[in-house]
């Protein structure tokens, strides 16, 4: 069991994680010179050699022993760099670029997209080093999964699970400001919740945050129940309420004082950002008792 | 593509917290001190310049995944502001210049807004 988990992992890892991404490169026209100073400087074996964005060949550091064994110091890189591309797709699973490696000796594979530009650099150490990580990774989500605090287990059955944090948001407390929504991206990375999801759920949760912050008189509650198939934020407060909701959406139009407007907050985005990111949203408020926000995100 | 090393050097910044994270990727960039506008039009790995210098500056990177935030106009962030950006491991780095100036050199380097 805990043998094929990890090789799942290794079959879903894919080669984007794990690559190198600020590739080092050199066009046609470097000298053997600077490619000599560029491998040294950088302490790494070859380089890509790029023509106008192209890839055209690599500069290894045994093409460069060959070129000074002839003296042949100011020829231009293109003369003497290896023009076989072995190239793997980025979107392609670690496993790839393993044979790849097994079946052409080299030290470094150049990965590219779709479109065949390069977009990084593999090496064996950087496969170890990925791997080493989702590996530890791994470990950590088990754990969480151990702990009794989670709820998303398998022994427990009911017609409706979900997970419900709850957060209290004190008023004017601006230097806590966006410690929930930190709290709720965290968590929501435990879970496992994907980075456009994430960035969706941050900035509803933020700005929700912000708006009990800078508008409310005794704070608010802010909760997030996460389903199977949805995520959902319920933020209520204890007034003042908002005398017009149409209005409070439109962005730019903000009630926010000046000073907490020279601080940045109060650009009159907020509610515009939530309605952007949401599957959707409403508010209901009264004058005297307060606002609700509800907020879904579908997973 | 350019790392913040690179950034940082060009342009002659001065790092004060969690500099041990300089070689992380710069895809993009944005300018705004409205923290909302921020919210909405930085992503990941994008590097936010601002002449904000308080601690939801560092709410907002955290939150976002930025590269960092370059703090313009020779504003100073408190040690508060420092070191809640330590333990959040958002980089900060000042200047003397003017957001426009920054913002004419990173793009001069090669980063985008998009």
């Amino acid at each position: 069991m805990e043998f094929t988990k990890k090789q799942e992992l290794i079959y879903n890892l894919p080669i984007e994680h794990v690559m190198r991404k600020n590739v080092i490169t050199v066009t046609p026209d470097t000298t053997i010179r600077q490619l000599k100073e560029i491998l040294r400087i950088n302490r790494i074996s070859g380089v890509p050699v790029l023509d106008g964005g192209h890839l055209v060949g690599v500069a290894s550091i045994e093409d460069l022993i060959k070129a000074l064994e002839v003296g042949e110091l100011d020829v231009p890189v293109g003369q003497r760099m290896t023009r076989q591309l072995i190239t793997v797709l980025e979107h392609a699973s670690i496993i790839e670029a393993v044979k790849k490696f097994s079946q052409f000796h080299i030290g470094r594979l150049l990965v590219v997209n779709e479109k065949g530009t390069l977009t990084g650099i593999l090496t064996g150490s950087d496969i170890t080093r990925g791997l080493l990580e989702a590996i530890n990774l791994n470990d950590h989500a088990k754990e969480l999964k151990r702990n009794p605090q989670i709820i998303f287990r398998e022994d427990i059955v009911s017609d409706q699970t979900s997970l419900i944090l709850r957060y209290h948001i004190k008023e004017k407390d601006f230097k806590s400001g966006g410690s929930a929504s930190s709290k709720i991206k965290r968590a929501m990375e435990q879970l496992g919740i994907s980075p456009q999801i994430l960035r969706r759920v941050a900035i509803c949760a933020y700005e929700a945050e912000m708006n009990l912050i800078i508008h409310t008189n005794a704070g608010g509650e802010l909760i997030v129940e996460i389903e199977p198939e949805l995520i959902r934020m319920t933020i209520t407060d204890r007034g003042p309420g908002i005398p017009d909701v149409e209005q409070a959406m439109s962005p730019g139009f903000s009630t926010a004082p000046t000073w907490i407007q020279e601080l940045g907050f109060g650009a009159g985005m907020g509610l515009a950002n939530i309605k952007k990111c949401a599957d959707s949203f409403t508010i209901q408020s009264n004058l005297g008792t307060g606002t609700q926000l509800d907020i879904v995100i579908q997973l | 593509m350019i790392d913040l090393q690179t950034v940082i050097e060009q342009l002659n910044l001065e790092t004060i917290a969690s500099i041990e994270r300089q070689n992380r990727p710069v895809v993009g960039g944005y300018a705004s001190d409205l923290l909302s506008c921020a919210m909405r039009g930085a992503k990941k790995d994008f590097l936010w310049v601002t002449l904000q210098s308080h601690v939801n500056v560092v709410a907002v990177a955290s939150l976002l995944n930025l590269a960092g935030v370059i703090i313009t106009e020779g504003n100073r962030p408190s040690p508060e502001t420092i070191a809640q950006a330590e333990k959040e491991k958002v980089i900060l780095m000042l200047t003397p210049k003017n957001t426009f100036s920054i913002v004419g050199q990173l793009i001069a380097l090669g980063i985008s807004g998009e």
